[in-house]
This record gives structure tokens, sequence and C-alpha cells, in this order.
């Protein structure tokens, strides 16, 4: 859009390796002028990494942390992918319950913490609950939204040439939705990945989350803490860009207009 | 005329929204024979894409009934196929998928020969794979029409089909129909509010005047095909009819 | 009665229509009732003790003070939050080469929970309310960015044309276009941040302060497993996130917004 000279390939390289040293460089610098004794220097972070890798212990964390989400996010695709195109395809019933939903959507999952803690003990169950309530929100959602908002003239051309109900909702409403469904597993999934990290910090004591608390509580290691987070975000990433992927086969790219 | 394929008697329809009626159709009746093709022709908004609806099912008439082979209709059906303007093809289908999209009855074999013989007859050939964001207005246009004939229906309805293609794809849209229409004969009822279009096309045009609409005239296109749009014949049926609309507005 | 059907009909509203979800919710709070008395030993409590307990904290003036407390931190986190990251957004959107430069980094930080960065809150602000509100702007200033990024990717270059045909100056073109252009937008996704920014405080609360809703409900357990506070807090919660959504909703009915949004 901006009418400056298309950027050329070198570019692509050049403007984030620039960002990214100018940010490693405010960070080092803030660190040595303040003189700080326990916020980690970039290369603290480094070593600190290097150490948790080293130690095995890192291998664990990650694997639990998505366990947790797979079985979490598993469940809430199992009960909220149907429930929500039932929703979408009866109004009527979407009428009723959507006022419920507006409810709690609003309720941090986090906030469920000692309902969850009554309902399962601390542990690994909660842990797993926090989660599939986290995601199953934004998955219904997007299923009510995908499924009322199929436009009418593929439905009409469903009813035209003779599709049973079963057909229409299999062959017509289903992959006209896939798009909206797909971005609401994307967002979903990126909460889960928010909330696994906060329930590891209160009611369990493995994972990703965990190790970022017990990097404090047990040394102050905030080397480990920001190496922690840092991997936080790289999973995180690896996650989102899984889903985006998904979003570029030809059977569902019509539905996606330009997004960061 | 023989039996009519369709035949709708005394059309009324008013909508309701927020209270207040609007009546849309006014005693329209109209019969229709086989193999013919016919144009609802009038302004923007007069009604007559709620008719067309109506005789394809979708809509119900607050009166009157619609009865095609002597059977009244009730709803959509395969045997009548409605072609919207190209945004009724599926984006997730590719141009082959569209094409078998009610075809699967057949057999695998069965299928695959005809999809081929239809999208050699719409021109699409080397496209088989693609999918419609990869057409072109025109292109996806066919492939609705494709679509639409690859169920062998006995009559075809199309609601201004050609509306949102520049006017040189237009021209050349119209001559396919043609040609398709002259090759399987089917009865087509054609929308638009382009009195050319209606002229070149139709064997006959019905005249439709503004909401609430009903039937000013129904002009008989008497002209074989191909018709020579610069004769004295064509010139005097087109003049005719832009009277007729004129005429149609005056209170 | 299926989506189908929807055609032909309008909705309607009729007062046993409007009426259903209202009995739909009072159903269920019956069933939880019944759950609650059939096993008097479990501390889960019942709506009869929630409602009480809500009306203890009113009493005892806790309640309006909490509310006000989370409100508090949840508005300057969300203000801070939009002042930053939609220019900076709208920066990055607007200029090619910005976004090459931005956009890695912002995926690299985006996916870290705000929760991720407590230590590092307490570290710098220690416990407190500063904690709270970085960490909700922390939540918010993510949203918020991407939302300006694509809400400028989506101007439609007629608008721009249009724009600088008519002789406008870069800071008019920014005044009189592009901001009016990407506004629907942005306050879909401010609405959406807003909902982020207040699941965020309740977290916040529950770690890094002592005051709020969210540290109602942790209080309320660890000083004597009071679970009907719990529950009542979470109530209170939900309400006020509904209120808050319902308020940016209405927001989006401005006719001068309205345009952009034509299906939905």
């Amino acid at each position: 859009m901006n009418s400056l000279a298309e950027p050329r390939k070198w570019e692509r390289f050049f403007w984030p390796m620039l960002a990214g040293a100018l940010f490693l460089a405010l960070w080092h610098y803030s660190v040595a002028w303040t003189a700080t004794k326990v916020f980690p220097s970039p290369d603290d972070v480094g070593k600190g990494f290097l150490e948790l890798i080293h130690k095995h212990v890192l291998w664990g964390d990650i694997i639990d942390s998505l366990r947790r989400v797979a079985i979490g996010f598993g469940a809430a695709i199992a009960i909220g992918v149907p429930l929500g195109l039932t929703l979408g395809w009866y109004p009527a019933a979407n009428h009723v319950v959507n006022p419920l939903l507006e409810i709690l959507r609003p309720i941090s999952p986090i906030a469920w913490i000692p309902v969850a803690i009554i309902l399962f003990g601390v542990g690994e169950r909660a842990a797993t609950f926090l989660i599939f309530l986290g995601a199953l929100f934004p998955i219904v959602v997007a299923c009510v939204d995908g499924v009322s908002n199929v436009p009418s003239v593929f439905r009409l051309a469903g009813r035209n040439f003779g599709l049973s109900p079963v057909q229409m909702l299999t062959r017509v409403v289903f992959p006209a939705a896939l798009p909206k469904i797909i971005v609401g597993l994307r967002l979903a999934l990126g909460i889960a990945w928010l909330v696994v990290v906060a329930a590891e910090m209160i009611a369990v004591d493995s994972g990703l989350g965990y190790l970022v608390i017990d990097s404090r509580n047990s040394g102050k290691r905030y080397d480990l803490v920001v190496g922690a987070m840092l991997i936080i975000g790289l999973i995180g990433l690896v996650l989102d860009s899984g889903f985006r992927r998904m979003e570029k086969v030809k059977s569902v790219r019509w539905g996606f207009r330009d997004e960061s | 005329m023989e039996k009519a394929k369709l035949q709708a008697s005394h059309i009324h329809t008013v909508f309701n929204r927020d209270g207040k009626t609007t009546p849309v159709l006014d005693d329209i009746s109209l019969a229709v024979a086989d193999g013919e093709f016919v144009c609802l022709l009038g302004p923007s908004g007069c009604g007559k894409s709620t008719l067309l609806s109506t005789m394809a099912g979708f809509l119900s008439p607050t009166s009157g009934e619609i009865k095609i082979d002597d059977q009244v209709v009730r709803g959509p059906d395969p045997r009548r196929i409605f072609v919207f303007q190209e945004r009724g093809v599926f984006p997730w289908l590719t141009v082959e998928g569209n094409i078998a999209f009610g075809l699967s009855h057949l057999t695998t074999v069965e299928r695959r020969r005809r999809v081929a013989h239809y999208i050699r007859m719409v021109g699409l050939e080397g496209f088989e794979k693609a999918y419609p964001p990869a057409l072109s207005g025109g292109m996806k246009q066919r492939l609705e029409v494709a679509r639409a004939l690859a169920v062998n229906p006995d009559m075809l309805f199309l609601d201004e089909p050609f509306g949102a293609l520049d006017s040189i794809t237009r021209l050349v849209m119209r001559g396919e129909l043609l040609r398709i229409w002259q090759a399987e004969r089917k009865t087509i009822i054609f929308v638009t509010h382009d009195i050319d279009e209606a002229v070149q096309l139709a064997d006959r045009v019905v005249v439709m005047s503004a909401r609430p609409a009903t039937i000013q005239q129904i002009v008989k296109i008497d002209i074989p095909h191909p018709r020579d749009i610069s004769s004295a014949r064509y010139l005097e049926l087109r003049d005719g009819i832009f009277q007729q609309i004129g005429l149609a507005h005056r209170i | 009665m299926t989506a189908m059907d929807n055609d032909k009909k309008s909705r309607s509203t009729s007062l046993s229509t409007q009426l259903r979800p209202l009995v739909f919710i009072l159903v269920l709070v019956l069933l939880w009732q019944l759950a609650v008395s059939r096993n008097p030993n479990q501390l889960l409590p019942g709506p009869w003790a929630v409602v009480k307990a809500i009306g203890e904290l009113l009493a005892h003036g806790l309640l309006v003070k909490y509310v006000v407390a989370s409100l508090f931190r949840v508005t300057w986190g969300f203000v801070l939050a939009a002042v930053l990251a939609i220019p900076l957004g709208l920066l990055i959107g607007w200029n090619r080469r910005a976004d090459m430069a931005f956009n890695p980094l912002v995926q690299m930080l985006r996916p870290i929970s705000p929760l991720a960065w407590i230590p590092i809150a307490i570290l710098w602000f220690g416990v407190g309310d500063l904690s709270a509100v970085f960490l909700i702007f922390l939540g918010c200033f993510f949203p918020l960015l991407l939302t300006a990024i694509n809400a400028v990717r989506s101007i439609s270059a007629v608008y721009v044309n249009a724009g600088r045909n008519f002789g406008l100056a870069p800071a008019a073109l920014v005044t009189r276009v592009l901001l009016p252009a990407v506004m629907p937008q942005l306050i879909v996704g401010m609405r959406i941040t807003l909902g982020v920014g207040w699941l965020v405080v309740v977290a916040a609360e529950m770690i890094a302060v002592n005051s709020g809703l969210g540290f109602l409900i942790v209080d309320a357990r660890n000083a004597g497993n009071r679970y009907d506070l719990v529950v009542a807090g979470m109530v209170v919660i939900g309400l006020i996130g509904l209120l808050l959504d319902i308020g940016m909703r209405s927001l989006q009915q401005v006719p001068s917004l309205r345009w952009s949004y034509s299906e939905a």
C-alpha cells in the first residue's frame, strides 16, 4: 500500500536481524547500565538455556506441558465441535444456550482453579480441566459462527441438488464453515498454551509454567526464568505456525484474507 | 400451446418485515412451453428474482400456485436447477469437484465421463484441478452452468447470471448459452434487466412492471437464431419493448 | 426448525422465546442446588449459599471495593497498551519495512503468557498494583498490536488513493482516511482485548496483589475454605466481564462506525 519502492529480497532478512540485534543490544546494555544483580543479560539467558537442555529436565517439562495441552485441547475439540455445530445449526437451541455461554465465557480459567481443585484435587487432572475450559469457549463460538454464517447461496444450491439433511451438513455446511472452525481451533490452541503455563504455576509441580516459578523460588535463577519464557514463546509459535500451515491447504484457503 | 411445462397461476406474494407488508408480486400468471427460452425483463428490484425463486421452489407464494409437469411445486428439485451469479460455485471444490457435485449416484466411470463432457462443453479444459478463487468471473459463471447441466435437469433458472461480467464477456457468454440451449433443448427461464440481452436470447420476453410486479406485456421474438442485431425486425422489437417499459413507469 | 428454514421465516421475538434462555439457566441452577443438597459433606457451595455470600460481600462493602480495584487495574493496563500498541501497529501495518523488521520479534514474544512474566513483574515492580497493571498491559499489548496491523492491511487501496487524489498531506491522510477506515476493526479488537484484559487481571490478582476479585478468590480459599465466597467471586467476575463486553458492543452501534459491520 505504501508508495515507496518495493523492498528487495535481501531486505527480508536485513530488517528483522537489525531489529533483533538492536533489541538484544538494548537488553544487554540496560542490564549493564543498571548494574542489576538479578536480571539476566542475553548471554546469561543463553547459558541458562544450554544448562536446562543439558540437565535433561527441560525435555520432561516440555513433554508434560504438551501432554496436558494435548489432552485438554483434544477434549475441548471432542465436545466443543459437535456442540458448536449443533448450536449453529439449530438457531433456537443457540438462542437458549447462548446467554449462559456469554456469562461463563469471561470467567478466566484461572478463576476456575479453586473449583477445579475441589473437583479434581491438586494435580494433573485439575490442570487438564482448566485447559479444557479455556479452549472450549473459542471452539464453540467459532463453530456456531462458522455454521450460521454459511452464505445462503450455498445452502440453496445444496437444496436444489436434492441433498438430504445429513448430506447438506457433510457436503456443504461443514466445508463452508471449515475456515472459521480452523481459526477458532488455532485461537483455542493459543489460549490452551497460555492456560497450561498458568495452571502449572499454581496447581501442579512439573511443566514449563512450574519451571518458571520454581526457578525463581528456589534460587532466584532469573536466567532460567527468562530462558523458560523464551522456550514457552518458541513452542507457542511452532504450534501456531503449524495451524497456519493448515490454513494454506487449498480446500480451505478460500476462506482467509491476509492475516498476520 | 400444447401442455405447458411450467404453469404459474395467479401468483401473489407479499413480504412481511417488521410489521410492514410489501406486495411484491401481483397476480402473475404465465405458461412456459417445454424447451422454450423465456426472459423475465424488468427494472431492478421489481420482483422478477422473487418470481424466479418462487418458480424454482425456494419461496412459497402468498397465494396462487406453480405447477411443473402438472405437479405443484413445493420445494427445490434437481430436475430444475437454479444458476446464481457465479457466487454459487463451491470454493472448497475444484472445477471437477463442483461439476461432479450432483452426480454422486453415478458410477465413477460414468461420472468422470460426464464431468469431462461438460468441461469441454463450457470451455474449461485445462482447469479441471483448479479452485474457483483462481478463475475469472466468466469462468466461474461457466463452471456454475456446467454444474447445473451435469445433472441433466429439465429446466434451468438463471438469475441475471451475466450481471457481474464485463460487457464483452457478456456477449460471448450469451452466445455460449444459446449454443448449449440449442444442443440440449432445456426449458430456460432467464431473468435480466438488459433489454438487448432479452431480445437476443429469448423466444418470448415477459416484460414486468415495477413493484408490485405485474406482467405488462409478453413479446414474442420471432427471429430465428442466429439473430442479426442490426436487422430491422430486431430493432423494431427492441424499440417496442423500450417504449413499453417507459409506459410502465407512468402513473 | 433448522438453519435451513430461516430462509423463509423471520425471527419471532415473542415473550416465550425470550424467556427460554432464562428458564434454561434456572433449570441448571436448580440441578446444581439438587446435586449439592444430596452431598452435604463436600465443599462445593450451592447456588443459595453463593447468593448469600454475595450479599455478605455487599454488606461489608468489600464487593464494591474489590470490583473497583480490579476495574481500575484493567483500565490502566488496557489504556497503556492501547496508547502504545495501536500507533505502533498502524505504523507496522502501513510500512512494509517496519513490518519486516518487527514481525518476527512480535511473533516470538506473542505466545508467551502474561503469567509467565510474573516473576519478572514482581522483580521489577514488587507485589502490588504496578505488577498487576504491567501484566494486564502485556496481555493487551499484543492482541491490540495485531489488530491494528491487520486493520491497516485490510484498508481498501481505493480509500487511500482517493485521499491522495484530493491532495491530502500525509498527516491529513492519516487522520482523515486511515483512522476512520480502521476504526470499526479497531473497536472489535479492543472489545476482544478488553475481555482478555479481564481474564488476566483475575489471574494477576491471584498471584501478585492483595486486593481485587482475583485476590478474593484466592484469599477466601486460603483463609478458611470459604468456597461460597470463591464461587461468589467467580459469578461476579462473569457478570462484570459480560457487562464490559455489552458496553463495547454498543460502541459498535454508533452510526459513523456501522458502515463496516454489514452482515454480522
